[in-house]
Order: C-alpha cells, then sequence, then structure tokens
C-alpha cells in the first residue's frame, strides 16, 4: 500500500526519494518533510521513555483533515502554484494518505506513506515493511563503494522498495 | 573458530603492506597510522549500523559506550571490554586485558625497546594522536615506533566509526603497557 517512500539522513537531507503516482511526487516530498518535524518531536520526547524494542518503530505521525503521514523518509517535491491546488484537491476528494514514521540507531529515517483507502494495511505490515528498508540500508550501509551520505543507488534496494510499492496498489 | 584467524592474519597483512610502502617513500610517514584508522573508520561506521539494527535506542552516552564495550566488542573480538572508567566530563577509557588482535605478538618487552628512543623526543606515553599530524615524526623514528601501536590503529578508527555512525563525535587514542593488554581512550567532543 506504500505510495511513496523516502530515506532520510542524520542531516534531515533525504538520500533515497520513491513515489508512485510520478504527477504528484511533489506533494509527497512535501508532505514528507512536514513529517520531519514529527519525528524530531517523537525522538525527543522518546528519550524519556524506557528503552524499548518498538522506539525504533515511530508510527502514525499524525492525522490531517487529508493525509495521514508515516515519517520514515522525506519526499522533496517541486510544486508549480498553479496546478497544485487542483491536484491537492483531487486528491483530498479521492485520497487519504497515511504516514508512518521509523528511525534507526543511527539517526537514519524512513517515511512511508500509504493510500488509507486500503484500510487492511495493519500495524504488522508496516513494521515489516520497516523491518525490511533497515535490512536493505544495512546492507547498502556496508558497502564498500557507498560512502555514508551519498544517495542511494543500489539496484538491490531499489527492487526492494518497487515490490514494497506493488504489493501495496 | 576459524574466522578469527583469517581477519588477523588479514590485518596483519594489511599494515605489513602500508608498512612497506611508506619504506618506498610514496607517502609521508604520519600517514600511515592515519590511513589504517580511517579504514578502520569506514568499517565501523558500517558494523554498527549491523549491529544496532534490533537494538533499543540507546538513551544517553554512557549507555553508548557500554554498548560498544559489551555487544560491539563480543561481536567483533569474542569478549568484553574488561574495565571501563571514565571521569564523566567526556573521557572514557576502556582496558582490554588480552586484546585479541595482540595476542600473537611476543608478549614482553621485546617490541617495547624500541620505545624509549621516541618517549624522549615526546616527553610522555606515546599516543596515537600524536602520529596523526604528519611530519612529527622522522622516518627512523617510525620505523622504531613500538609495533604494537601499528596494530592498535586500525581498532581505534573501529571506535570512532562506530561512535560516529551513533551521533557521537570523539578522538580515540591506544597505548599499550604490557602486551597483550592495551588501553583505548576516548574523548568525546562537544559540538
Amino acid at each position: 500500500m506504500a505510495v511513496c517512500i523516502a530515506v532520510i539522513a542524520k542531516e534531515n537531507y533525504p538520500l533515497y526519494i520513491r513515489s508512485v503516482p510520478v504527477q504528484n511526487e511533489l506533494k509527497f516530498h512535501y508532505t514528507v518533510h512536514t513529517s520531519l518535524d514529527v519525528v524530531e518531536e517523537k525522538i525527543s520526547a522518546v528519550g524519556k521513555a524506557m528503552a524499548d524494542q518498538r522506539e525504533l518503530y515511530l508510527g502514525l505521525l499524525y492525522p490531517t483533515e487529508d493525509y495521514k503521514v508515516y515519517p520514515s523518509h522525506m519526499i522533496i517535491v517541486y510544486y508549480t502554484p498553479v496546478c497544485m491546488f487542483f491536484i491537492l484537491i483531487e486528491n483530498i476528494l479521492l485520497y487519504r494518505h497515511t504516514r508512518y514514521g521509523y528511525v534507526t540507531n543511527s539517526k537514519v529515517k524512513f517515511v512511508i506513506v500509504a493510500d488509507s483507502s486500503n484500510t487492511s494495511l495493519r500495524d504488522n505490515e508496516i513494521r515489516s515493511m520497516f523491518r525490511k528498508l533497515h535490512n536493505s540500508f544495512t546492507d547498502v550501509m556496508c558497502n564498500p563503494f557507498y560512502n555514508p551520505g551519498d544517495t542511494i543507488q543500489s539496484k538491490a534496494f531499489d527492487s526492494m522498495v518497487s515490490a514494497m510499492m506493488v504489493q501495496a496498489s | 573458530m576459524a574466522d578469527e584467524a583469517l581477519f588477523q592474519f588479514l590485518h596483519n597483512e594489511v599494515i605489513q603492506y602500508i608498512y612497506k610502502s611508506s619504506e618506498h617513500g610514496e607517502m609521508e610517514n604520519g600517514r600511515c597510522i592515519t590511513k589504517l584508522e580511517n579504514m578502520g573508520f569506514r568499517v565501523g561506521q558500517g558494523l554498527i549500523e549491523r549491529f544496532t539494527k534490533d537494538t533499543a535506542r540507546f538513551k544517553d552516552e554512557l549507555d553508548v559506550m557500554k554498548f560498544i564495550c559489551k555487544d560491539f566488542w563480543t561481536c567483533v573480538f569474542k569478549k568484553q571490554i574488561d574495565n571501563l572508567r571514565t571521569n564523566h566530563q567526556g573521557i572514557y577509557v576502556l582496558q582490554d586485558n588480552k586484546f585479541r588482535l595482540l595476542t600473537q605478538l611476543s608478549a614482553g618487552k621485546q617490541y617495547l625497546e624500541h620505545a624509549p628512543k621516541v618517549r624522549k623526543r615526546n616527553g610522555g606515553k606515546l599516543t596515537c594522536q600524536a602520529l596523526f599530524i604528519p611530519g612529527q615524526l622522522s622516518p627512523h623514528e617510525w620505523f622504531s615506533l613500538p609495533l604494537s601501536l601499528q596494530y592498535l590503529a586500525f581498532t581505534c578508527g573501529l571506535v570512532r566509526g562506530g561512535l560516529s555512525n551513533l551521533g557521537v563525535k570523539s578522538i580515540v587514542t591506544a597505548e599499550v603497557s604490557v602486551m597483550p593488554a592495551c588501553k583505548f581512550q576516548v574523548m568525546i567532543q562537544k559540538m
């Protein structure tokens, strides 16, 4: 059900962004960007709680009137002022998106924007998606030809993300 | 059990290779230790990403250091750090009484005999940090360095890389008093 998946680095710039409906890419970038604030808030709040396995997974970021966002990655999209209005209207009527977040111990954030019109998407499924993302990201990190901080250009990572998006739609 | 020996052989060969390249004057002498340390840094970053995949979030710096001493050291060297000391102001000393990478070198004073030459010049304990400044040591001194410090550079980088990926900027130095015991000193840098 993932419509958009993003990987954000520790310094809050995107390492990897992919969204399925390409024409709305800008909107997803925007939503992921705004969800970063919520991620930061959750991280700082979590520091006071007891250490827990589930702290890596942040869950539903916050519900908005049109889109729910799960912070995991950030996507950056460019909007043109004129058509954005129409696109937004269209999507409010047709879709409701949920955003999920996940932060690793190395402060890399994953954001998944999912289409909530398929209500069968459960917490476990989202968690397993994040786990797969984390595993693939770890593999990318251990690649000696990858410099930490570069954009991710691994084919294996791409195919894993495509599999997650296809399964959703 | 065999995989430990593999890394030890590789590690020794890497040091020999860098040592030999410096003999031919291909690079400045202070750079050899820096090269080893930077190699360790990148490896440390990747290793930490893999080891912290399923662990809970870290509460504070001390938690991070404890993780390094227990889980990280166990995964890499199959044993824990024997002693962790701190002054609670950003300096940690990790003591390993039987450092895996040094056990194959002969225990005792054989290699430490070369140390006095360099110690007199620096007027104190010789640490890896002094060697990071290029040009500090003449070629003669580099070759007469206690070999044990060359063997610790990679591990210093390993610790620094792991800490950096967890968000802790640091400087890691090492010292050897009696082989195979060694101490790693971590100085946390406040941003």
